[in-house]
């Protein structure tokens, strides 16, 4: 294939979201937030395997040198090492890409983290398709790995502000968390003033409507753009956002389905073991039986690209929303 | 019995060796009693690591069987989790359990498994997927170094660890973070679950130097050589220590030192009345002086 035949674009830095016009952002929330929780609280250590610069951590480094440490190209031992701060007191905040947590360190986090109740704090960079290099970097399974793993909260923020608001409240959970990790430019989609993460509970963003919309992570943002999308035609949408993957609301996730004729979920992860496994194994058990669709990702390992490229090809982007919406093929 | 051990400020004196002695042979008592109950079970390993564990817990190291969760407690991790059979004869030994609960060993319902968990009273990490224990040693070193209250870490890893990449991980980061207050214990007595060790794993003491550590290779049946090493990695000087442990599987029972399977052993009936023999022949002299 020739430079001409193939689609403009390219394959950028790692980790950064896409910058959508008119969206107000917020650089580095995690680690911004992480370092002012450090201040408060002297509990509070930090950890990564060599990916500070890429999970945004480095604002707690230069604030509390003396409370952050980086274990190398280590992923197993960066749990292990978590761990084992989390059992003299301490809260230890950790990161790396969510790839290697998770397929790389799987058995230190059942054991060393969640079968012990280790107050291990996992910041999962670059979750599902948000990078465009390929599937060693791509995490499109890691939902449905995690929530494998007994005691273990699972968190998947939509923007800035629930993920600085989930920064403060990991520290009183108790136990091993695994947050999906929003990093760079962060929109910020919720409005502090009203919006509250609390673990375990979704939210109705957007009430009634004639479908409703399921869905975690960043993928709210685009369900609630979609949503405005479609507005000015005449066609009202729902949507609930579920953060907390694992403890699963699934009274919530009920009672807003049972609302529809018909339902969409959708997640930055495979169609399959996620969010969409979990409501429609929660509304077949309550008797809930609506036609559900399914935005989401293949099981397939995605090749390198630009992040836009990626996201209209495997079908997770804005306009793939509106299709579901307005039931075209 | 109840006891409150703190490090002893020098080398052991002839009656401090005598009466550890006489400790390693009480574990020794107690897993062979727990074994014969069960008929089986990892006790080669354990009666391997007697002298070691006599030593850190009534010379070496500061704790309160009283207070289990004491925060300036030294730790000790058994990374090898099914060595649990010598962890509670320690414990029970020690004053942490009752020795009346020892018969419970790997029962349905125990409180005492056969690999360890954490919620028992003396055990700080959930053992036995190998691989895991010296990555938290290293964790708790660097959040009791925080602390401030001079509390330290022993870890005993197995050598069929050693084939466990994150073993070496840890070992990197005991040396990167300056872990002087940490001690790994490494328990290498040649077996592991499909026989004798066979993967290329000398020199271990000289890899494990090269990697940053102050180590040192011994006998870890002779208690005056593990003392002598305790008391050497005392030193604050910014280095983890590591102490090479060349332990004889089924130490103190000749049957069981003949075990050519020795990784999990199991014994008839018969044969139980003979290695009770063969241990108490071996029974220490008290002296009196």
């Amino acid at each position: 294939m020739t430079s001409e035949q193939l689609i403009a674009g390219q394959t950028r830095g790692m980790g950064e979201l896409i910058e959508i016009a008119g969206k107000t952002t917020e650089l580095a929330p995690f680690g911004r937030e992480l370092a002012a929780l450090g201040r408060e609280r002297s509990d509070i250590v930090a950890l990564t395997a060599d990916m500070g610069r890429y999970s945004d951590i480095l604002a707690f480094r230069d604030e509390h040198p003396d409370r952050f440490f980086n274990v190398g190209m280590a992923e197993q031992n960066l749990i292990a090492v978590s761990a084992g701060l989390a059992k003299t007191g301490k809260i230890a905040y950790c990161t790396t890409y969510s790839v290697f947590v998770s397929r790389r360190a799987y058995d230190f986090v059942a054991i060393a983290g969640a079968h012990s109740m280790a107050n291990v704090k996992i910041f999962a960079g670059m979750p599902g398709l948000m990078n465009g290099y390929g599937a060693t970097h791509q995490a499109t399974e890691d939902l449905n790995m995690m929530r494998g793993i007994a005691d273990l909260t699972i968190i998947d923020p939509c923007d800035a502000t629930e993920l600085k608001q989930v920064v403060r409240a990991v520290a009183d959970i108790p136990g091993t968390v695994y947050v999906r990790l929003l990093r760079g430019n962060v929109s910020v989609e919720l409005d502090p003033a009203t919006y509250q993460f609390t673990v375990g509970k979704a939210a109705v963003l957007r009430p009634g409507g004639s479908v409703g919309i399921i869905s975690t992570g960043y993928m709210t943002a685009r369900a609630l753009d979609a949503a405005a999308h479609v507005a000015p035609q005449g066609v009202d949408v729902g949507v609930l956002h579920v953060p907390t993957i694992k403890p699963f609301d699934t009274a919530g996730v009920l009672a807003f389905a049972a609302q529809y004729d018909r339902v969409i979920v959708a997640e930055n992860h495979k169609t399959t073991g996620g969010l969409a496994t979990l409501v429609i194994e929660s509304m077949f058990d309550a008797g809930v039986i609506r036609p559900v669709e399914r935005i989401g990702l293949a099981d397939s390992f995605f090749e390198c690209g630009s992040q836009e490229y990626l996201e209209a090809r495997y079908g997770v982007d804005l306009p793939r929303f509106v299709r579901a919406i307005l039931q075209e093929a | 019995m109840t006891t409150t051990t703190h490090m002893s400020p020098g080398a052991p004196t002839g009656a401090d060796l005598d009466r550890l002695r006489v400790r390693a042979y009480e574990l020794r008592v107690s897993m062979l009693d727990m074994a014969a109950g069960k008929g089986e079970g990892y006790v080669a390993q354990g009666l391997g690591m007697a002298d070691c564990l006599a030593a850190l817990y009534f010379f070496e190291m500061r704790h309160d069987p009283q207070n289990p969760s004491w925060a300036q407690r030294d730790r000790f991790l058994l990374s090898t989790g099914h060595y649990s059979i010598a962890m509670y004869a320690l414990l029970a030994r020690a004053g942490y359990l009752d020795l009346a609960e020892l018969p419970t060993y790997g029962l349905n319902g125990s409180r005492l498994p056969m690999s360890t968990f954490d919620d028992l009273p003396g055990i700080e990490i959930v053992g036995g997927s190998l691989g895991q224990g010296l990555g938290q040693a290293v964790g708790m070193a660097i959040g009791l170094r925080l602390d401030g209250q001079g509390s330290r870490v022993f870890c005993e890893v197995s050598d069929g660890e050693l084939q466990e990449g994150s073993t070496w991980e840890a070992l990197m980061s005991g040396a990167t973070f300056n872990c002087d207050n940490l001690v790994a214990l490494f328990d290498c007595n040649g077996v592991q679950a499909d026989g004798a060790i066979h993967v290329q794993l000398e020199p271990v003491a000289d890899k494990i130097a090269a990697f940053g550590w102050d180590t040192v290779e011994i006998n870890g049946n002779d208690l005056v050589a593990l003392t002598d090493a305790l008391v050497n990695a005392r030193q604050a000087d910014g280095r983890p220590k590591a102490i090479v442990m060349r332990t004889q599987p089924g130490s103190g029972i000749p049957t069981l030192e003949r075990r050519e399977r020795a990784h999990f052993v199991r014994i008839s009936d018969d044969e139980w009345q003979v290695c009770r023999q063969e241990l108490e022949a071996g029974r220490p002299e008290v002296r009196n002086d």
